[in-house]
């Protein structure tokens, strides 16, 4: 029962930087590598915590996150942001993320429910695709 | 996820639910066709809300104008507070990037504060089209305030003050000096002008011109829904958090002259009255010219009026005939 036709409606995308390092040019070029693709996308800067970036997804209704992280503390802070979204009832929003994290990181937190991760070298349509794929699916899958 | 029914949608709203206000306004920006009845259900709720526009030109500062009010009125604890930040949409992709939230994150995280970004996807004047009804949504959810920022493109954004109580203007130094904002049409809209970045040099010289220019022009500011009301000129500087006082009291005074006055009311009647309009002329639209050429009970005949060569106003008269006489048959 979504609301809209699937193709009507706008995807909405939360890019979030959580915790403490300060390199968001990954982040800023994957936010408007998804304008481009006509997505629309909350960005909300540097130094994120958890908490932040949850509650900016409630407010904004997105359809999917996007976290960047290359501080490595991404096995601390990542599945905080899990739990946080199931709590707050958002764990149909697709929670996905980049930056450095190495393979086996990155198998542990799909076990978790993360959708999948994105190393360095990816390509932005790469990303895009996936997302919006991902969240199509999603939402014929919620319509069921 | 599983979208619970709408009936559930309005309790858990009731209930306070920010999850349940967000799903509303997504629903507003979608069009969807069940929100006309959630919303008539929301609207006897609304009306008590005071509704503050900010406008100004890219640049001005008005997301973080927007923070320090956020936090001045919080702190002084006096309600929740709604906020609707309206960015601009790509005319090529139509996607968005959303960036105000960069700046509003003084109050984050407190439960009496609610902002929701918006592209403002094919309205033009600042605003996305959605927008009055999100702000409606935030007023029933028990919303003091209302904080309306515009994209802050473009000269011309006067369809904030049509849809505000008040209307904040933000400049800066910087900005352009006051025939410019006159250019804008800015001195006969705004109810308070902010002269934001007054850490840097300028203030001074933009406030002074400013005021002069509405002394020599106070025929201009002539106030549609209150006599008497002098714009003050206010400088202020967000990053230092300096002047948001006076601001946040003088925004505060022009509610309590609009209600010494009778006008909160009026307006109210007279912007429900215009979203009735805007309602029957978007439906009155779609049904007899559709979306695109052709469509619609009389785009055809419009396209065969093109081709006959009939003039603009008699082909517009005949078609509005058309309409009248087809009201006449049912």
């Amino acid at each position: 029962m979504k609301p809209e036709a699937p193709s009507a409606k706008k995807i909405r995308v939360l890019i979030a930087k959580p915790g403490l390092d300060g390199h968001d040019r990954g982040a800023k070029v994957i936010a408007s590598a998804l304008r481009d693709r006509g997505f629309e996308v909350i960005y909300t800067g540097l130094h994120q915590t958890p908490e932040m970036i949850v509650e900016a997804a409630v407010q904004e209704d997105v359809d999917a996150i996007g976290l960047s992280i290359l501080s490595g503390a991404h096995m601390a802070l990542f599945p905080k942001v899990k739990r946080l979204l199931d709590e707050a009832g958002l764990s149909h929003v697709l929670l996905t993320g980049g930056g450095i994290i190495p393979a086996e990181d990155a198998r542990a937190l799909e076990a978790q429910g993360f959708a999948k991760l994105f190393g360095p070298g990816t390509s932005t349509s790469e990303v895009c695709e996936y997302i919006e794929r991902a969240v199509r699916e999603r939402s014929s899958a919620g319509s069921a | 996820m599983v979208e619970r029914a709408e009936g559930d949608l309005l309790e858990r709203f009731a209930r306070g639910e920010r999850t349940a206000c967000a799903r509303l306004i997504t629903l507003a920006e979608a069009r969807d066709p069940r929100f006309a009845a959630l919303y008539d259900r929301l609207a006897a709720r609304t009306g008590h809300a005071h509704r503050v526009g900010l406008t100004g030109p890219p640049g001005a500062g008005k997301s973080s104008v927007v923070d320090q009010l956020l936090r001045h009125w919080r702190e002084a604890d006096l309600g929740k507070i709604g906020v609707v930040a309206v960015d601009p949409s790509s005319p090529f992709s139509g996607g968005a990037l959303l960036g105000d939230r960069v700046r509003m994150s003084s109050r984050l995280g407190d439960p009496q504060v609610f902002i929701r970004s918006m592209a403002s996807r094919d309205a033009h004047g600042g605003l996305a089209h959605a927008s009055v009804e999100a702000c409606d949504v935030l007023d029933a959810w028990g919303a003091e305030r209302v904080l309306l920022e515009t994209v802050g493109v473009g000269q011309v954004e006067y369809e904030v003050s049509r849809v505000c109580d008040t209307t904040v203007v933000v400049l800066h130094p910087g900005s352009g000096d006051s025939v410019q904002a006159m250019k804008a049409g800015l001195l006969e809209l705004a109810h308070v002008f902010a002269i934001n970045k007054d850490d840097q040099p300028g203030g001074e010289r933009l406030a002074a011109d400013l005021e002069e220019m509405l002394e020599l022009r106070s025929d201009l500011v002539r106030e549609r829904a209150l006599l008497g009301w002098k714009p003050p000129v206010l400088r202020v500087s967000a990053r230092e958090g300096r002047g948001i006082d006076a601001l946040a009291n003088a925004i505060d005074a022009h509610r309590r002259e609009l209600e010494r006055q009778g006008a909160f009311a009026e307006v109210r009647r007279e912007r429900r009255a215009a979203h009735v309009r805007a309602l029957v002329e978007a439906t009155l639209h779609a049904r007899f010219f559709g979306s695109g050429r052709g469509a619609g009970e009389l785009g055809e005949e419009l396209e065969r009026g093109l081709d006959a060569g009939e003039g603009p106003y008699a082909l517009a008269a005949r078609l509005c005939a058309r309409i009248s006489g087809e009201e006449q048959q049912r």
